[in-house]
């Protein structure tokens, strides 16, 4: 394990599917992670307390506790960013369809730039298989009982997943509405996926996902005319929480208004 | 339950500063509109630092209200949910407190 930043933890796993299985740090966050260090203020106190706290003393450390995190991501960032790659974090409930789109983005590309994926699942390869087969070349990531990625699996994603420069990078963040939301992966834009079989409450329910998003992706509206899913309503409780976000329901199903995504996409 | 992810990232990053000292106490900043439910991260941080020198440490949580500040009519608010509503009804509305996820000292022996 990568003393520094963690990388390959016992319990998180890292597959490649499809041939591309390599580990040899040739992405390398540097291990130079800047860690923070100085204004440790170290006041002992006073001698008349006799008890335990005579003998402590308390230092100031005023530090994000995601500052780690935080600090990966921004290296991760950068380095996408020198490497010409778009990084989409895709974020949902499971069951959304994140994987359906992602498979019909990759068939259809229109973004004249190849696609890349790192999965992100508690178990199994099922998800980088259906990506490798829909031809995208993906790096599987098993959290465990981990519910969400975090900026030292992507990291490891990425050192095994060697992105073409100038490719998009979708990060399918593992099925969850709530921890994904407070986790940095470096990546560009944040994507929320719901659909309308979830109910249209969802962004009142999980207001920080919402909070977070750049673009909610609504999809099965081809189910609409079945399930009492009021769009509107749905939008406008999303923008209660993030008045700037983007807004483009779809069905990955059939098609409809796919365009939109991909003019979107095509914008990142 | 990301509460225990953010409990070792505390433990991770007390033990950085703390050079193996044992830690009596950590006093953390978790504001109300983090997204860290300081009853769960309690109970994680016992978990995380079983075995490490925060081992039976006492940790003490503040827990901030948000504030917000509405640049309709320039009044500022308290707010505990992620609305962004002023009671004006202006939606123009900047969180300025509240998201703060902090370590802010620690007692070592």
């Amino acid at each position: 394990m990568c003393a520094t930043c963690g990388c390959g933890t016992d319990e998180v796993r890292v597959t490649s599917v499809g041939g591309h299985d390599r580990h040899d740090h040739h992405r390398q966050h540097g291990h130079d992670h800047p860690h923070q260090h100085g204004h440790d203020h170290q006041h002992d106190h006073d001698d008349d307390h006799r008890s335990v706290e005579a003998r402590t003393h308390t230092i100031e450390l005023e530090t994000s506790v995601l500052a780690k995190n935080d600090e990966l991501a921004a290296h991760t960032r950068r380095w996408l960013t020198e490497h010409g790659i778009s990084a989409v974090n895709l974020m949902s409930s499971p069951g959304a369809g994140k994987t359906s789109l992602l498979e019909r983005t990759i068939r259809e590309n229109r973004t004249g730039r190849s696609i890349a994926v790192i999965e992100g699942d508690q178990e199994t390869l099922l998800d980088a298989e259906r990506i490798r087969a829909a031809g995208a070349k993906a790096v599987q990531i098993n959290t465990g009982a981990g519910c969400h990625l975090d900026a030292t699996m992507v990291s490891s994603g990425l050192d095994r997943l060697q992105p073409e420069d100038d490719s998009v990078l979708f990060l399918e963040n593992v099925g969850n509405l709530v921890c994904p939301a407070l986790f940095d992966l470096g990546e560009a834009r944040k994507v929320v996926v719901i659909s309308v079989t979830e109910g249209d409450d969802k962004p009142l329910k999980y207001p920080h996902m919402f909070a977070a998003a750049d673009l909610v992706l609504v999809n099965k509206t081809d189910l609409l005319p079945y399930v009492d899913f009021d769009l509107d309503r749905c939008e406008k409780d999303a923008r209660s929480l993030n008045p700037g976000l983007e807004w483009v329901p779809v069905s990955v199903r059939n098609g409809v208004n796919l365009d939109a995504w991909y003019r979107w996409l095509g914008a990142v | 339950m990301h509460e225990l992810s953010i409990a070792e990232s505390v433990v991770e990053a007390v033990r950085e500063r703390t050079a193996g000292r044992p830690v009596h106490k950590v006093r953390l900043t978790v504001g109300r509109l983090s997204g860290v439910v300081p009853e769960a991260l309690t109970f994680c941080f016992d978990l995380a630092a079983a075995g490490t020198s925060l081992e039976g440490a006492v940790l003490e949580i503040d827990a901030p209200h948000g504030r917000a500040h509405c640049r309709g009519c320039r009044r500022d608010f308290t707010m505990d949910d992620l609305i962004l509503l002023c009671d004006c009804g202006s939606a123009d509305v900047e969180v300025v407190a509240g998201r703060e996820l902090q370590v802010t000292s620690v007692e070592v022996g």
